[in-house]
């Protein structure tokens, strides 16, 4: 018998019961459209969380107050060890100490409110910070200018407001020359920075820098030490070298019993922990779909089974008028084939279309080679399950099968 | 092929057909003799439990003798595999059903096309033929309905026709009448007389008198052994008109 023969048959087959069919089709349309969504999920948040970590900058090294086991907490008053100070970034800057630094950005903390007119507004970030900052972190302006090195010398009242804090304070009105008042003391808005969004934890638009020393001197005081240092190696192979550096010169002035007082955040180790983190996190999903195929795939071979026993007496028929073995088989195998090909496919539109909306906060991206795996194992289920009720069908001797009742 | 004298179409030798095993066995068939030959209309006669459906299946290649041989146009079916067997079923046999047995929720044009279907028949060819056989049944309006639209008598000629689309030589009927009103039988009486006159072998089971009136020779079966064997009408004509039938080099082959 042709194959066209016999998926003739087995279309006849699958259309005599549409009901039944399309439950069956419908575990396998689940199973699929699962693979397809969930590995799109685990591979939409990888893309994201490296967008993310990519937008603070591969080539940088932050360097960040508080050692392991030296906390607030534990001695009273915080070691003025630990502090990073003015000082240290000096030495960071020093060509002939460290050849791969390409740049050192100090950074202080500090928390303000802004008020423009009567609109009062707090930003989630407020940043005393240097004019490299802009390049080492990628926030760049996108009208006016950042701050400057003049501004820091000068001590100018200067800010650079993120997307967030402008629209809070100005509306649809244009900041750039509006004077501010952060905790009641002026600074002309000199810069609006580039939208970035937000990093699945914080809103990265919702900050306002200014230059570090007029930050020091009005806002956050001298004696403070910095937040955190950021340092930009000069390319991507010298991150790791440019960290040695950093924290050679770091360790004698900011350690006790051997223990370094500060802590060195490195962005391309980050970045690969995240991606294989990630990676183990799209395997468990995907596992998780492979599952559920597998179980479309037994409600299959269930209907195949009560199909095969509800037409006995027709394979009897068949075989008494001159159907092979080979006929028979082809017949119930074409039509579990049948079914998860059908509900392959449909599971494959869906799977697309629900990759389409965002879920729990990611934006699927949707993997090709998951699409075919899912499809391909799919159909293998189908046949797979599908060859023990079709064998048992064919291996019916025609008399046990007319006599079946 | 010979032709020349007369030549057994079916030859059974010793045939014993028993289900179970030991003091519950129970013994359907009990060395059955029979020599039918080409061209001949026998009608099997016999009570409920004689045997006569266990003959018939043997016959039709539907099932296997306990012990004794069985020729079918002189090749032993017992060395036939599975697939030669369905070549048999398929091309030198023709079934037909008490029950009918047409494949439900299926047309009677695509019930007729089945064997040809099995038969390897391309598909124009396929319909050309069962719509031939179905007009041969006086179907061919019916062509299209499905088996629960039919009465009784008419899917009985769809089976009929069903089982001569692939011009076996040998039509076996196992009481094709017994679930047909008086008419209705007269009808499919008629149309296996006619089959009969064509050349065809014809052996019906039937335990109705006017069924076997038809016949030429009629067996009486009691307790799975032959009781009598009557010739009641002419013997078939020593060469055969229907002489189609050139399946067995196919088969060996």
């Amino acid at each position: 018998m042709s194959v066209l023969e016999a998926m003739r048959m087995a279309m006849h087959g699958v259309a005599a019961n549409r009901m039944r069919s399309l439950l069956t089709m419908l575990g396998i349309t689940i199973g699929v459209a699962a693979v397809i969504i969930l590995v799109a999920v685990g591979h939409g948040s990888a893309v994201a969380v490296q967008k993310n970590i990519e937008g603070l900058g591969t080539n940088v090294v932050t360097i960040q107050p508080g050692g392991f086991g030296f906390g607030r907490g534990s001695g009273g008053a915080q070691s003025s060890f630990t502090q990073l100070t003015t000082k240290d970034v000096k030495a960071l800057q020093d060509p002939s100490a460290t050849p791969d630094i390409k740049s050192v950005t100090p950074v202080v903390n500090g928390s303000v409110t802004a008020t423009f007119g009567s609109a009062s507004y707090t930003p989630n970030q407020f940043i005393g910070t240097t004019p490299s900052y802009a390049e080492a972190r990628k926030s760049p302006v996108s009208a006016g200018e950042f701050i400057t090195q003049q501004d820091e010398t000068a001590h100018s009242r200067v800010v650079v407001l993120g997307q967030t804090v402008v629209t809070n304070l100005f509306g649809s009105q244009s900041p750039l020359g509006q004077t501010i008042k952060l905790n009641g003391i002026g600074f002309e808005v000199v810069g609006v920075l580039a939208p970035k969004g937000t990093n699945g934890i914080q809103d990265q638009d919702d900050i306002a820098i200014a230059p570090l020393t007029t930050t020091q001197s009005l806002i956050t005081g001298v004696t403070g030490g910095l937040g955190q240092i950021i340092i930009e190696a000069k390319s991507s192979h010298q991150v790791d070298a440019a960290e040695a550096e950093a924290t050679s010169i770091l360790t004698p002035g900011h350690s006790s019993n051997g223990t370094a007082n500060f802590r060195v955040l490195n962005q391309a180790s980050l970045l690969q922990t995240t991606a294989s983190t990630n990676q183990v996190f799209t395997v468990l999903l995907a596992a998780v779909a492979a599952i559920s195929l597998l179980v479309g795939g037994i409600g299959v071979m269930n209907i195949m089974l009560v199909t095969v026993t509800e037409r006995t007496r027709e394979i009897g028929i068949r075989k008494a008028v001159g159907a092979r073995r080979s006929d028979i088989l082809a017949q119930f195998l074409s039509e579990s084939v049948l079914l998860s090909v059908f509900g392959g496919a449909v599971g494959v539109a869906a799977g697309l279309l629900g990759s389409r909306f965002k879920i729990v906060g990611v934006q699927p991206a949707v993997e090709p080679y998951s699409v075919a795996l899912a499809l391909a194992v799919g159909i293998a289920v189908g046949l797979f399950f599908g060859i023990y009720p079709a064998n048992r069908a064919a291996s019916l001797r025609p008399i046990d099968a007319l006599r079946y009742e | 092929m010979s032709g020349e004298r007369r030549r057994p179409t079916l030859f059974l030798r010793n045939v014993s057909k028993s289900y179970g095993q030991g003091e519950i066995a129970v013994h359907a068939l009990r060395e059955i003799d029979l020599v039918i030959d080409r061209g001949d209309f026998v009608a099997v006669m016999g009570s409920s439990g004689s045997g006569k459906s266990t003959l018939m299946n043997v016959l039709g290649c539907l099932d296997v003798p306990t012990t004794g041989r069985y020729y079918l146009d002189g090749i032993d079916v017992a060395e036939l595999d599975d697939y030669e067997l369905a070549y048999v079923r398929n091309r030198k046999i023709g079934f037909v059903f008490q029950s009918f047995n047409l494949v439900p929720r299926t047309s009677a044009l695509h019930n007729v096309e089945l064997p040809l279907i099995y038969a390897r028949v391309p598909r124009r060819e396929r319909r050309e033929q069962a719509i031939a056989a179905l007009d041969a049944v006086g179907l061919a309006n019916r062509m299209e309905h499905l088996p629960n639209e039919l009465s009784g008598g008419q899917q009985q000629r769809v089976a009929i026709a069903r089982a001569i689309v692939t011009a076996p030589a040998l039509v076996l009927a196992d009481e094709p009448t017994g679930n047909l009103d008086t008419a209705s039988t007269v009808e499919i009486m008629q149309i296996l007389s006619d089959l009969h006159a064509s050349g065809r072998t014809i052996v019906v089971i039937t335990h109705e008198a006017e069924v076997a009136d038809r016949a030429q020779r009629v067996i009486h079966l009691v307790d799975g052994g032959i009781e009598s064997d009557r010739r009641t009408g002419a013997a078939p004509p020593v060469t055969p008109r229907f002489a189609h039938d050139d399946s067995a080099e196919a088969i060996s082959a």
